[in-house]
């Protein structure tokens, strides 16, 4: 009360006439907003506790609820904004750094939306894709130079590891403990039936899920929790975590009350303890530190799996990926600054990173410039929304694409921003069993899969407009892409032209 | 072709009918009934004066039953004789009917005691039937004072069904409560109480010395006067039949648990047979309409050639007056647990790590779970008791127990 | 035959399979007319303790020991599915005296009713399966195990 008094930001709009106190939306809160009054015999409801995940809404039988944004705001200032005054009341009340989740909300541009794709006409037909075949399959992993031969005059197969994935989008690591069994259980059912990978992220690999490990890649990251000889084998691929576009240049903290049951016995740390993932990886200072961990990697697997390295967008990172590209690494995957976070301080997650359109232009130019661009793979991430926002990476040079914000928009997330409480109505962001059971992965792993194929279905017809019936033969095709409203610093590291040039 | 005879034509003649006909499709069954009425169901009758219920609704089966069961009833007939030699069935109306297999389903008759001076009540009835029960509404206006002998289930159910139709009611009984045979006195008295509040007057621990005309002298010394007695003292099995050809009887026809009397090729079931009360542990009538139809039944599986045996049962009482009901079930032995409020009263009998019986009253929610408690003998250690004793929930079950029940993933 | 059968381990306990059945056996089209300000009477009851929560309607028994203890003959079963012919029940309470499922309960009249999986109503499949968020109530063929 008082100073420290901050005005609840949403307020919970109850319809009466609607409401037939059925209790839904009590038993559904585990923020505990909503309660029966038996005294006033009807529904009542602390807005401050409301975080808007909407669950409530979601459940309610007869829509009697609806969550509003508050209209109690501060005195109008466009320098010193509501959000920005409250952060200060926060900070000025707890002296804390101040924790976000989800990926950046501030409106930084989109690149994506300022990319337009090309269509055939007349002189060369566009392809219908429900007539003509169309090819999504991408292989990721180091390609040859050029078509060799063996002494006998026969084709070399002998390739470098590569991964299959049926369409260029895989699913990015989110790893088990800052999401529920239930969500991995999601991920994985659906990446094996789709015919792509899911991502443990640090988090290890249930042993549950040892079954799906020809669609899993297996993170090792700078706590290197739950990494063992079978984890690394159970995979497809080995991804080195170097960093994360939420929260570039710091570490990874999962407080002990989530390190419980499972969750301890999978990251292989006892139960309580914080989770603390250290900012750099201890032993790697270098390029050349990084490639003994990938040539450790691949030593410990007998070269059998493709290596990974992720890094965020940071303003340097064209350099960073010329060097991870000589490190031994088969692909690298770059993180751009508004991807998604379980929890990050929201100071980096709003202010360190670059976006992931330009740093995919610039890394794709800057490989291809050193001839080494079929040493590697390029897989990019960080808010890749749509079908569309997949084309144009391929067409900006990718190899495929990191989704994670989408998929667990699939399984349920409302966006509310605060999967650092632990208190996921949705059962998707939280340990707590209650909460944990709400995800079905049969609804998960069939929604998953319903929004894969979706894509896939837009990611053909856009193909087909363009004439192109092959995702590998847009791959670095910018004469696709054009920019509208860009200047032309801005279309010059895109590397591609002006709408109506 | 066998050839099936089934004596009575009450609710356990329609579960061997129905048994029977599950097995057989096609030989021939005949129905000795002494009623001119197709099966109905004797509980009913009470219902039916109170106007729950009309003599349409009463039906037990659908007005076609007989004919596509493939049945013959032969209504207002008596069975005089079984001639076990020649396997025939003597019937008064002079007809043999020769079975292969029979099946005694004679139910039970009102046992009336030698009151002195009862042969100068002009109106007395008895409260069996559903003739009883007509002539019983033909014999009541709303100037009738009744007396009712007897406040046992048949008594009291009387009572309920024609307090509304009748100036008074007034119920007495030799015993010291109300439904002595299923309540322990505390939960007796919850009831009486309740029907007193209804307008049912009673005489308890005390009987009727003797009838002069219209007033009952009571042991008591109280005089009772009514317009209208009805005798509902109790009921005693209908096994002559069987008893004058040697078959074993007791207070009912012995049976085993295929209901087979010690007579081959007779079966018996219902009221007027005598199987195992699985919680008592030893044989004894159950005059209770589940344990008629399912003894009937079993009795009619195994008369066509199947198999199977009914060692399920247990006494269990579901009785309501004026909107309180109460439920009964198996024994009342072992440690008691209690919850009394002052509409309600529920106890659970517990011993050797299972439920025994349990007494219920206005608090009947869910109440087959206990009830199936006992009939499957379910260890208590297999189950959460702290909580089920409180709510009766499956939810208390182990997880395997609960995923059979459920059939598959719980 | 096709059945209602329970997923404990996806059941919320939210409770609202008990307002769709209420609903959907109203007779009405309006749910807030059909329960605002009443008390429900659902065929279809959550079962919880200590942690557990599953929702419980008529099985279907195979040998539905409620029709054969039916002192009125108002239960019966027909094409596997156990219906009750409110007309004629009396109110007697033996079916709950028996269900060992706890399926049977009175409606606000005192005359009893239990799941018939929707064929009844115009509901066209169980509202309790079609309203379940979570698919913890499923309407399926599993094999006769009851």
């Amino acid at each position: 009360m008082g100073v420290e008094f901050i005005y609840p930001e949403f307020e919970v709009i109850r319809n009466e006439a609607r409401c037939i106190t059925c209790r839904v939306c009590e038993r559904q809160c585990a923020n505990e907003v909503h309660s029966f009054s038996e005294a006033r015999g009807m529904m009542i409801s602390d807005e401050s506790k409301c975080v808007n995940c909407q669950r409530c809404v979601s459940l309610c039988p007869t829509r009697a609820l609806k969550i509003v944004k508050s209209d109690c705001v501060l005195r109008e200032n466009a320098n010193w904004q509501n959000d920005t005054i409250r952060e200060i009341y926060k900070q000025a009340s707890s002296g804390g750094v101040l924790l976000s989740s989800m990926g950046n909300p501030k409106p930084l541009p989109v690149y994506w939306d300022k990319i337009l794709i090309n269509a055939s006409q007349v002189t060369n037909p566009p392809i219908d894709p429900l007539r003509e075949p169309m090819e999504t399959r991408v292989y990721l992993g180091k390609k040859p130079e050029k078509i060799q031969r063996t002494a006998d005059g026969n084709l070399n197969c002998d390739l470098p590891p590569q991964i299959e994935l049926s369409m260029p989008v895989m699913f990015s690591a989110m790893s088990y403990g800052s999401i529920s069994y239930n969500a991995h259980a999601s991920l994985a059912r659906a990446a094996s039936t789709l015919g792509i990978l899911y991502n443990t992220g640090e988090g290890g690999l249930h042993e549950d899920f040892y079954r799906y490990g020809s669609h899993t890649i297996v993170q090792v990251a700078s706590g290197r929790f739950g990494v063992h000889e079978d984890y690394l084998e159970a995979g497809a691929a080995i991804e080195i975590k170097m960093g994360q576009g939420a929260k570039p240049g710091i570490g990874g903290h999962l407080p002990g009350a989530k390190i419980v049951g499972d969750v301890s016995r999978t990251r292989m740390i006892p139960e309580g303890t914080d989770a603390i993932s250290p900012a750099p990886h201890h032993d790697i200072y270098s390029i050349e530190d990084l490639r003994q961990l990938v040539y450790s990697l691949k030593e410990a697997t007998a070269y059998q799996k493709p290596v990974i390295v992720k890094v965020a967008a940071v303003h340097n990172i064209a350099a960073i990926a010329s060097g991870i590209a000589r490190s031994g690494a088969d692909i690298i995957a770059i993180d751009g600054f508004r991807g998604g976070t379980g929890a990050a301080p929201t100071r980096i997650r709003d202010n360190v990173g670059i976006p992931i359109e330009l740093a995919l232009a610039a890394v794709d130019q800057r490989l291809r410039d050193e001839g080494i661009r079929n040493n590697i793979s390029l897989v990019v991430g960080g808010s890749i929304r749509c079908a569309s926002d997949v084309v144009k990476a391929i067409a900006l040079g990718a190899d495929a694409c990191y989704i994670a914000t989408a998929a667990v928009l699939a399984l349920g997330c409302h966006l509310c921003r605060t999967c650092h409480t632990g208190k996921c109505n949705w059962g998707i962001a939280t340990q707590q069993p209650d909460l944990v059971k709400r995800l079905n992965p049969d609804i998960g792993s069939e929604r998953l899969i319903n929004l894969m194929t979706a894509w896939r279905h837009e990611i053909m017809e856009l193909m087909g407009g363009m004439g192109i019936n092959s995702i590998e033969a847009l791959r670095g095709n910018r004469l696709m892409l054009r920019g509208v409203g860009l200047n032309e610093k801005e279309l010059e590291i895109l590397g591609i032209s002006h709408a109506g040039e | 072709m066998k050839q099936y005879v089934i004596v009575g034509n009450g609710v356990a003649a329609a579960g061997c009918i129905e048994g029977i006909r599950g097995v057989d499709p096609n030989s021939p069954i005949t129905v000795i009934s002494e009623e001119e009425h197709a099966v109905y169901c004797r509980p009913l009758i009470s219902y039916y004066l109170e106007g729950k219920t009309d003599l349409d609704r009463m039906q037990y089966r659908p007005q076609d039953f007989y004919e596509k069961m493939k049945c013959r009833v032969m209504y207002g007939r008596k069975a005089l004789h079984i001639r076990h030699d020649v396997q025939e069935v003597e019937v008064d109306d002079g007809t043999r009917l020769p079975y292969t297999e029979l099946c005694l389903a004679t139910g039970s008759a009102p046992f009336v005691p030698p009151f002195s001076g009862l042969d100068t009540v002009a109106e007395k009835y008895s409260f069996m039937t559903l003739d009883d029960a007509l002539a019983l509404e033909r014999g009541i206006d709303p100037t009738s004072r009744v007396l009712i002998v007897g406040a046992g289930l048949i008594g009291l159910k009387c009572a309920e069904g024609i307090v509304e139709r009748v100036a008074s009611v007034t119920v007495c009984d030799l015993a010291d409560r109300v439904l002595s045979s299923i309540l322990d006195a505390e939960c007796a008295a919850l009831m009486q109480q309740h029907l007193e509040q209804h307008g049912i007057t009673f005489y308890l621990n005390d009987s009727v010395d003797r009838f002069e005309g219209h007033t009952a002298h009571m042991k008591s010394g109280a005089r009772v006067s009514f317009d209208v007695l009805v005798l509902a003292v109790g009921v005693r099995a209908n096994t002559v039949l069987l008893k004058e050809i040697g078959g074993e009887v007791d207070r009912g026809i012995v049976v085993d648990e295929r209901m087979k009397t010690s007579v081959p090729g007779i079966y018996a079931a219902g009221d007027c047979a005598e199987g195992l009360d699985i919680a008592l542990g030893q044989k004894r009538v159950l005059a209770i309409l589940p344990n008629g139809y399912m003894q009937g039944y079993t009795a009619g599986i195994n008369m066509a050639g199947g198999s199977v045996v009914f060692d399920k049962a247990i006494p269990m009482n579901s009785i309501g007056f004026f909107g309180l009901h109460a439920m009964t079930a198996g024994v009342y032995e072992g440690e008691v647990y209690e919850e009394k409020t002052e509409t309600s009263l529920k106890r659970l009998f517990t011993k050797d790590d299972l439920l025994k019986g349990f007494i219920l009253i206005g608090c009947d929610e869910r109440a087959g779970i206990y009830t199936s408690l006992i009939r499957e003998k379910i260890p208590l250690s297999s189950v959460n008791f702290e909580i089920l004793k409180i709510s009766a929930t499956t939810a208390a079950f182990s997880p395997e127990i609960r995923s059979k029940k459920f059939g598959g993933v719980v | 035959m096709k059945r209602v059968y329970v997923n404990e381990a996806w059941c919320l306990g939210c409770h609202l399979c008990e307002y769709n059945c209420a609903f959907a056996n109203s007779g009405l089209d309006d749910m807030v007319l059909a329960l605002k300000g009443r008390p429900i009477y659902p065929r279809i009851h959550v079962e919880e303790a200590d942690k557990i929560t599953y929702a419980v309607s008529c099985r279907h028994c195979e040998d539905p020991i409620c029709v054969k203890s039916c002192i009125a003959g108002a239960l019966s079963k027909e094409d596997g599915v156990i219906r009750i012919d409110q007309e004629k029940c009396v109110g007697c309470f033996t079916c709950v005296l028996v269900c060992p499922y706890g399926a049977l309960a009175p409606n606000k009249d005192g005359v009893m009713q239990k799941c018939e999986l929707c064929l009844q109503n115009t509901c066209g499949e169980p509202a309790c399966v079609k309203g379940c968020p979570n698919k913890a109530i499923v309407y399926e063929e599993r094999g006769e195990a009851l």
